[in-house]
């Protein structure tokens, strides 16, 4: 992995409401005492000790802190809540996220934001392979680098890696659209560079402001889409079948 | 679905308190695999004292007792001891290495020898990964280096012989998560080469090749990236050695690593939540191994 050119700086968690413990209440103490909480409640959970399933399947406008290292899926089938993970994060972080955001403040393990349908995926430090796997509508940006596979098979949706991407970019994409601040080790099956639109550069210059990854130049990007070569059937090939 | 855990202590002052930390980390990936589990010790001086040569044997039956009479005379003059723990013998003695390999294999003719060599002892069993650490004293146990394993298994049968750690060169184990598709090939030519196999396990055959290349004069770092060309399938391996540690991913990274550089340690885990409670964890650099890459920490 490359460092990036202006490493987000981690920030201390501002105290955010009260606190509920997963060493004392456990996973499923924690999440049932979530989803009681009336909308617009901010709530810090602590310990998480890298736990899975924190804070999974929010349904209301909550604003969830996560004050340590989050296991697998965290935040995952949310819907309108904002969860934050002051740490690194496990695998499928935000995984099939319907709305709000799952924000990491460190690195994201394998899968971050697989199959999420809406909402912002923000992870702060570098994602693992297959980030944005099969994304179906939201939108993943990562403030480094992204692995290997990232954006595979993924349907809809926008993902911006601000630093370099690794093998197989967009393997056999199909209508979701990846913008590079970096370099592209390589592309997958049916990915290919297209030409940067003023739309593409409106649309990176909005994610930048939200997501606050200012080191990246909206007009500097790399856009990579699909070559929609792989996923129509095509007739010349019909005797293979 | 596996869970392997790993931890090389260098820090004298915190070898005392392995077993706490290497339970500890075992105990948080028992929900990965809650068929069976294992370690391997190195530098425990109860049950390897410093300078003997060691030998751990899958042998619920004799007793100590009797199996160190049978051993006395095959080690004549040498003063033989046989630690008990759970369905394993670790059997020490202040004789060359191959002469204790051998006595035991003449005095236990059908037991699976788990690990050989100084300063490492094996055990494993069957059941519930918690009861079996409590089995194994782990908790209380001491050393300089790790190497636990919690199995789900999925390709062979659940015994105490297909669990890891696999042992198949003096001091080395390897543990496993995943599976491998060609270990049949594999075993058919190292059964060409004479090597033999106590189980059916895909992963005993990665410990036998790893044993292979390093008898072929590779260090551990080229023979993992045998390993690499060699097999075909999804792998996060551990392996270890009485100075090394060392860890390998398959090239597309299908089984999950975690690996954290503390102060005075280096630990390996499935999951995050076992390094969580090493000291110092907070300040340690954790990072994913990358895919197809050996990254090794020598003592």
């Amino acid at each position: 992995m490359v460092t990036l050119n202006q490493p987000t700086v981690i920030q201390p968690p501002a105290p955010a409401g009260p606190c509920l413990d997963a060493a004392e209440l456990g996973v499923r103490g924690v999440n049932e005492r979530l989803r009681q909480l009336p909308p617009g409640s901010a709530v810090t959970v602590t310990s998480p000790g890298g736990r899975h399933n924190l804070a999974v399947a929010l349904a209301a406008e909550l604003a969830v802190t996560i004050d340590g290292p989050a296991g697998y899926y965290a935040g995952g089938l949310g819907q309108l809540a904002t969860v934050t993970v002051h740490g690194p994060a496990g695998w499928g972080a935000g995984e099939n996220l319907m709305s709000g955001e799952v924000r990491v403040r460190g690195d994201a393990s394998q899968s971050a934001a697989a199959s999420a349908h809406g909402g912002l995926v923000v992870v702060e430090g570098n994602a693992s392979l297959r980030a944005g796997i099969s994304l179906k509508g939201a939108t993943l940006a990562v403030a480094g680098d992204a692995g290997a596979f990232c954006g595979f098979l993924a349907q809809a949706g926008t993902i911006l890696i601000g630093g370099n991407a690794g093998e197989a970019l967009g393997d056999s994409l199909y209508e979701a659209v990846i913008y590079v601040a970096g370099t592209i080790r390589s592309l997958g099956a049916d990915a290919q560079v297209e030409e940067l639109s003023a739309a593409d550069v409106a649309t990176v210059r909005d994610l930048v402001r939200r997501t606050g990854f200012r080191h990246i130049d909206p007009e500097n990007v790399t856009r990579v889409g699909s070559a929609r070569q792989l996923y129509h059937f095509s007739g010349q090939h019909h005797a293979a079948y | 679905m596996c869970g392997i855990v790993g931890l090389q202590l260098r820090d004298q002052a915190q070898q005392g308190r392995l077993g706490e930390l290497i339970a500890g980390m075992l105990g948080q990936v028992a929900e990965r695999g809650p068929d069976s589990a294992g370690i391997a010790l190195y530098g425990d001086t109860s049950l390897a004292p410093p300078g003997q040569a060691v030998v751990s044997a899958l042998a619920p039956e004799p007793p100590s007792t009797v199996l160190a009479g049978v051993l006395r005379p095959l080690l004549p003059g040498a003063d033989v001891t046989v630690t008990e723990v759970a369905d394993v013998r670790v059997i020490a003695a202040p004789v060359p290495q191959p002469r204790l390999t051998a006595a035991v294999r003449a005095a236990l003719p059908n037991a699976p020898l788990l690990g050989t060599g100084p300063d490492l002892a094996v055990l494993k069993g069957v059941g519930d990964p918690a009861e079996l650490a409590a089995a194994f004293g782990l908790a209380g146990r001491t050393g300089y280096q790790a190497a636990g394993h919690t199995r789900m298994a999925t390709e062979s049968a659940v015994t105490v012989a297909h669990s890891h750690p696999f042992s198949a060169a003096p001091g080395m184990c390897l543990v496993h998560n995943g599976s491998f598709a060609n270990h049949d090939t594999v075993r058919r030519r190292l059964r060409a080469e004479g090597m033999s196999f106590d189980t059916d396990n895909d992963s005993e055959v990665a410990a036998a090749f790893v044993a292979s290349r390093l008898a072929a004069g590779d260090d551990l770092g080229q023979a993992l990236r045998s390993v690499c060309r060699a097999f075909d399938g999804f792998y996060t391996l551990l392996v270890t050695t009485p100075a090394e540690l060392a860890v390998v991913r398959d090239a597309i990274a299908c089984k999950p690593a975690l690996i954290a550089e503390g102060d005075g340690w280096v630990a390996m885990a499935s999951e995050y939540r076992a390094l969580s409670g090493l000291p110092g964890i907070a300040a340690a650099r954790v990072f994913e191994p990358a895919p197809g890459e050996v990254y090794l920490w020598s003592r």
